[in-house]
């Protein structure tokens, strides 16, 4: 028996045209699977969200994801300048990227803290200089405290 | 169980060459070949026409009323979608072709136009209210509620939960007739003149069971020589004006039309089906959090588009952006009857989510399946070349996973096959 979706994508850097592809690819596995609309919808926020940060401020990463029948688990991961201050990059509209990107839209500062509002557990680990990894699980039924 | 659907867009199987143009641009996947002839997946089919358009051999087309189905009810009104307007060009006025639907034996005619314009007054309200979900989705294109409900379930509460034009003409024109000559309701037969086949099918098959006010859809097609032929022999039109609806109901029937008739917000408007799909994406993502009114039609050029008419849409849209201009100089059509009656016009139930493309209702046989069609997929050769009957590699594996297909069904796993029969005969010898 075979019931572990494993998926692997890779994320170009500045490359916006692509980005958002893994989070659209996974939302078609998710419904395929008969994962119900509004966690696919949280599932697919959190996902894009850390896809545009990897492509943003990361140099482009990689996406992993693995899906059973309880949860997805993601892990996006990228060789980038890592974040120096975590506690300031979760504040809302605290952003570090600069203007070009922002008239595009995006770099907000709402990204983390997005990511955070709609993931079950949201996990990350950074170091300066050597690249973030960001663990995002979402539970297909509601857990229990 | 498997419920039943009707759909207007259906195959003439004697004209089908079983090629594959239309698998390759239906949006759901809904075309398969089977046996050289295309089958439509009915309970994946959005009656949006694509296949319509793009069949070479007139293969697919809309089953729509005949014409003599007028003939069953001794009060006939006809609803002219706005489109009708731009298919007869420059000398046929809206007054002309007006006058010619009463001449051809309607007793009647309610411009559906008319009832844009109250919808758009509906819609104006509704875009008030501030606890809405933005953006807002028009829901006046059935294939494009379809779609959603389909492919994009998280956006079903972003839909207008306001009638369509037609809904609203439909029951307004019978109320009217009611009233005014005090024909009775079983009497009165009210048919839509439609460029769509979406249209056909939600008069037959409404969303969940709601019943539908239309009696009857004619296309545009079938209408327009009698009509023609008709309007050839009119005299100068005499008379008073007809009670005709404002440019902002004519409007309607191109892109841009509905969305422009909301005054407050950013707006924007979109047509044909891939690229409804992209801004669908787009929305589902959260990406169209600063729109407040997104308009979704179907067809390229919206409804002048629609499979259903004559004129090619970008020569109708000439013709009906003439006639709004001849409305909007004349003062009389030109003011918005504010004081038409806005409620009642709201749903009164949602549309629903159709997980049909769901794998399988056991979630654990479900992640089994897609690690299979993963499997089947990386064994088979990309191309997408379709000639297997499916638009994809990956859609055939999904249809032998599902049990629907097998794997020799593409010709190269085929040919990988005969070969190594052919080794293996070689050996014997």
């Amino acid at each position: 028996m075979n019931n572990v979706v494993v998926r692997d994508y890779s994320i170009p850097a500045n490359d916006f045209t692509i980005a958002g592809e893994a989070s659209s690819s996974v939302r078609k596995i998710l419904s395929q699977i008969g994962v119900t609309p509004d966690v696919v919808k949280r599932t697919s926020i959190a996902m894009y969200e850390a896809e545009i940060n990897a492509v943003i401020h990361g140099n482009g990463g990689q996406a992993h994801i693995e899906i059973d029948e309880n949860k997805i688990l993601i892990i996006i991961s990228d060789q980038g300048p890592g974040i120096a201050d975590l506690d300031l990059a979760m504040q809302e509209g605290y952003s570090t990227a600069p203007d070009s990107i922002r008239e595009m839209g995006f770099g907000a500062g709402m990204g983390l803290s997005n990511i955070k509002k709609h993931a079950d557990v949201f996990e990350i680990k950074t170091a300066v200089n050597e690249g973030t990894t960001v663990y995002i699980t979402v539970f297909f039924k509601p857990v229990k405290n | 169980m498997k419920q039943q659907y009707f759909h207007s867009v259906t195959l003439d199987t004697t004209r089908c060459k079983g090629c594959t143009n239309c698998i390759k641009y239906c949006p759901t996947e809904a075309i398969r070949v089977r046996s050289g002839k295309a089958v439509i997946i009915k309970e994946r089919c959005i009656d949006c026409g694509v296949c319509i358009r793009v069949c070479p051999y007139h293969a697919k087309k809309a089953v729509t009323d005949p014409l003599d189905i007028i003939k069953k009810y001794s009060y006939k009104i006809a609803l002219p979608a706005p489109t009708l307007y731009g298919q007869f060009g420059p000398g046929y006025s809206r007054e002309r072709i007006v006058l010619a639907l009463k001449q051809y034996g309607f007793d009647y005619v309610f411009e559906v136009a008319r009832a844009a314009e109250i919808v758009t007054n509906a819609t104006e309200r509704y875009m008030s209210n501030k606890d809405i979900k933005k953006p807002v989705i028009s829901s006046a294109c059935p294939a494009v509620v379809r779609f959603i409900q389909i492919r994009f379930p998280n956006l079903i509460d972003n839909l207008l939960r306001i009638e369509s034009p037609m809904e609203v003409a439909a029951a307004l024109s019978k109320k009217e007739v009611n009233e005014k000559y005090g024909i009775p309701f079983e009497d009165i037969g009210v048919f839509f003149i439609s460029p769509c086949a979406a249209k056909v099918t939600s008069v037959k098959e409404p969303y969940e069971n709601r019943k539908s006010n239309v009696d009857g859809v004619l296309s545009i097609k079938d209408m327009f020589l009698p009509i023609l032929d008709i309007m050839k022999k009119q005299d100068a039109i005499t008379g008073e004006p007809f009670s005709l609806s404002s440019a902002i109901g004519v409007s309607w029937a191109g892109t841009g039309g509905e969305s422009s008739a909301i005054n407050d917000g950013r707006r924007i408007a979109v047509h044909g089906i891939q690229n409804v799909n992209d801004i669908l994406e787009e929305a589902v993502q959260g990406n169209l959090d600063n729109i407040d009114f997104l308009e979704v039609l179907a067809c390229p050029e919206g409804c002048l588009g629609g499979p259903l008419t004559v004129e090619n849409p970008f020569i109708a849209k000439v013709n009906l952006n003439n006639e709004i201009e001849k409305i909007k100089k004349n003062q009389a059509h030109n003011v918005l009857k504010k004081h038409e009656n806005v409620d009642g016009l709201e749903w009164k139930s949602t549309v629903e989510y159709r997980p049909i493309l769901k794998l399988d209702d056991d979630m654990m046989k479900a992640l089994e399946k897609m690690n299979k069609i993963d499997a089947i997929t990386e064994g088979l050769y990309g191309l997408d070349c379709g000639a297997c009957g499916a638009p994809s590699c990956r859609a055939l594996a999904e249809d032998i996973v599902r049990g629907n297909a097998k794997e020799t069904d593409c010709i190269f796993k085929l040919r990988e096959k005969v070969n190594s029969i052919a080794n293996q005969l070689h050996q014997i010898e």
